[in-house]
């Protein structure tokens, strides 16, 4: 079994550190130079490589001794390219939403790398981590609570001209909110009023307003649009997708509905208990899915339409998610997985096309962490 | 996003052989609110009915009136602000509207199981999810905690959660949001409905809108309202184009457009639409064939299900 992970073509493992056109060692000048340059479409604008984030799990009041970690996020690496939409599916506690905040900075990185226009924003600290936060805004899942509710919208959406005065003068300030209100589909005159005087799907144009009042260059979206009425939803959706064009945006676009994700992703990723178990293109992922995994949780996605329910086959996963403190050895999904053998307890399988489809022209051949990957149709009717 | 009432399957002390009628039945229910804009009319004159045994889901959008109709089936309204001016909710023929507290008691829970979506608040955060399910039958039937515990992996997996035996002793929170709407069933999710539904109610500002059996809901919607909920949710087996939104919104419920509540959203919308509302009319087939449990309160159903 061991003498396997030897054969391993170590040119198709995980994109690591040495394809990453890396800015060595820069000043802040220099970083801030990097960080403003602009990045063709289709390029590479957010490179993260082997990110691990572990939270500690600590005994004791007095004497506090660590005694373990959540292993949240385990090493994981992907590319968002300029003006694409890359979803982030998993089920909750599969580490999707702490990818989100280390990507925005929120939480320090116990390791890896986040290559943002080939600078590592985990080392970067002042005036240069300033300028990144400016180009990397998120919109949060919850309208109802993620709005103060003592602030009039026009506050809320200008608040960030207060931490980068350099983008909107003082004098500037109000026109350039009402301009955002239009852009996303509200009335201008709106701009006095009080969150509460609102709809769900109308405090989320305001959330996506102040996410764009910095002009940012990639928005990182948490469940978007799960709290949002169906009708609403689409609308929401279709908003983002207009903007995306308009502005010239990319997505990290992190969602549980796999139908939504699918709709509005250029590419796809799964994430499995803190680590990437397969990524690759909407079509990829969803008509040629090869981990175990993703067929699984495409199997058991209810479909409304009863023509296309029919025959469609559902794979029910047996046992918990085991905790991210004490994962699984090898393949961290073999506990719950139908092809597991003796080697997936051994070996960790790594994101990579798989061996048997590699050079193949084929959908099937994307990165995916599986020992025994193997295309399988779960979301169209046999 | 729904509703479902559940009749109990759960077999109680008494056997129906005296009464042959619906379970359950909704006569002309009105609900409302006082407010400082006004009287918000939340429930506008609903009907429906539920045998034992079935499932029925109720659909609609924030302010549809679906939670409050459960409400006041289940006796849980708050009184006031809520007012019910008119209406009966007869279980086994008796109004539950007019009878006691206990007696109503005994009913809500033990009888009828009501399945909450959206109120993923309504579960306590720091109490298994099992343990609340089970609540219900260690209060209504007297079980013991653990007999609780089976009827409440018995109901988890009723409503497909996978692993129900593993997943009792959990905590809300690590249940999905798609999980929690299966548990307290009314969801954003239509596909979820599908699964667990024998019949639905589309409901709209108040009133319902359309009945229909789940599948044929779904395969030709006869209210403009339901198609357009239908064909706004993207699809896991294609790649969409841009995704079709119903314009506007749901509107404020002290101040109803007149005619048809949906008229202002509606792309077939017709001078009568402003004038007269609607009735929930049975739907047929081209040629005049019935469809059974089939209803649409839209002046134009017609041209919407038959094109």
């Amino acid at each position: 079994m061991a003498d396997l992970a030897k054969n391993e073509p170590a040119a198709e493992a995980t994109p690591n550190v040495s394809d990453v056109d890396v800015v060595a060692d820069p000043t802040k000048d220099e970083a801030i130079a990097a960080i403003t340059a602009p990045v063709e479409r289709g390029e590479p604008i957010l490179q993260v490589r082997n990110l691990v984030k572990h939270f500690p799990l600590t005994q004791g009041i007095l004497f506090k001794k660590q005694i373990g970690a959540v292993k949240a996020v385990d090493g994981i690496s992907f590319d968002l390219y300029q003006g694409e939409t890359l979803g982030i599916v998993g089920e909750s506690g599969c580490g999707k939403s702490t990818v989100a905040k280390l990507l925005m900075t929120l939480e320090t990185a116990t390791s890896g790398e986040v290559f943002y226009k080939g600078t590592d924003i985990t080392k970067l600290s002042g005036r240069a981590l300033k300028a990144v936060r400016r180009n990397i805004q998120m919109v949060f899942q919850d309208p109802y609570t993620s709005l103060n509710p003592r602030m009039t919208v026009g506050d809320i959406i200008g608040e960030p001209f207060e931490i980068h005065p350099e983008v909107a003068p003082k004098g500037d300030r109000r026109r350039r909110v009402q301009e955002l209100l239009d852009v996303v589909g509200l009335n201008p005159e709106y701009i006095n009023r009080y969150p509460h005087q609102f709809s769900g799907g109308q405090r989320q144009r305001i959330g996506i307003a102040r996410g764009l009042a910095l002009n940012p260059e990639i928005i990182v979206c948490d469940e978007p649009v799960s709290a949002l009425d169906v009708s609403v939803q689409a609308q929401v959706v279709n908003l983002m997708e207009k903007l995306q064009d308009e502005f010239n945006l990319s997505y990290l676009f992190i969602a549980h509905d796999l139908s939504i994700v699918r709709h509005i992703s250029d590419r796809v990723g799964v994430m499995y208990l803190g680590k990437m178990a397969e990524i690759g293109s909407d079509e990829q992922i969803y008509d040629h899915p090869t981990h175990p995994y993703t067929q699984a949780l495409l199997s058991a996605v209810p479909v409304p339409d009863p023509a296309s329910r029919e025959g469609r086959e559902r794979i029910i996963l047996t046992g918990d998610v085991p905790s991210p403190a004490n994962p699984p050895s090898g393949c961290r999904f073999r506990t719950r997985c139908w092809k597991a053998e003796e080697r997936c307890a051994t070996e960790e399988p790594l994101l990579a096309v798989p061996q048997r489809f590699t050079g193949k022209d084929t959908p099937a051949a994307h990165e995916s962490a599986c020992h025994f990957a193997e295309e399988k149709d779960v979301v169209h009717a046999a | 996003m729904t509703t479902t009432a559940k009749t109990a399957t759960v077999p109680g002390p008494r056997a129906a052989a005296d009464y042959d009628g619906h379970l359950l039945e909704v006569r002309d229910l009105h609900v409302e609110f006082h407010t400082r804009d006004g009287v918000a009319k939340a429930v506008n004159g609903v009907n429906y009915t539920v045998d034992a045994g079935e499932t029925l889901a109720v659909l609609g959008e924030s302010g549809s009136g679906k939670s409050v109709t459960a409400q006041a089936i289940m006796g849980i309204l708050d009184m006031p602000p809520g007012r019910i001016p008119q209406g009966e909710v007869l279980f086994r023929g008796q109004d539950m509207l007019t009878m006691g507290k206990e007696e109503r008691r005994k009913i809500r829970g033990q009888k009828i199981a009501m399945i909450f979506q959206d109120a993923l608040s309504s579960l306590n955060p720091v109490l298994s999810v099992g343990y609340q399910l089970g609540e219900m039958f260690r209060v209504h039937q007297g079980l013991s905690k653990k007999e609780a515990k089976a009827k409440a992996i018995e109901l988890m997996e009723r409503v497909k959660i996978p692993a129900a035996k593993e997943r009792v002793n959990d905590y809300p929170h690590q249940f999905s949001g798609g999980m929690r709407m299966g548990l307290i069933l009314i969801t954003h999710d239509l596909g979820v409905v599908a699964d667990v539904a024998d019949k639905i109610a589309v409901m709209y500002a108040g009133r319902i809108v359309e009945t229909a059996p789940v599948h044929e809901l779904y395969a030709r919607p006869a209210h403009p309202y339901t198609r357009g909920l239908l064909d706004s949710i993207p699809r896991l087996d294609q790649k969409g184009q841009e995704l079709y939104a119903i314009k506007g919104l749901p509107p404020n419920l002290t101040r109803i457009p007149s005619g048809c509540a949906f008229n202002p959203r509606c792309p077939m919308a017709q001078d009568i639409c402003r004038t007269e509302v609607p009735t929930l009319a049975p739907v047929t087939e081209q040629d005049g064939t019935d469809l059974p449990g089939r209803g649409s309160a839209c002046h134009f159903w017609k041209e919407t299900i038959h094109g």
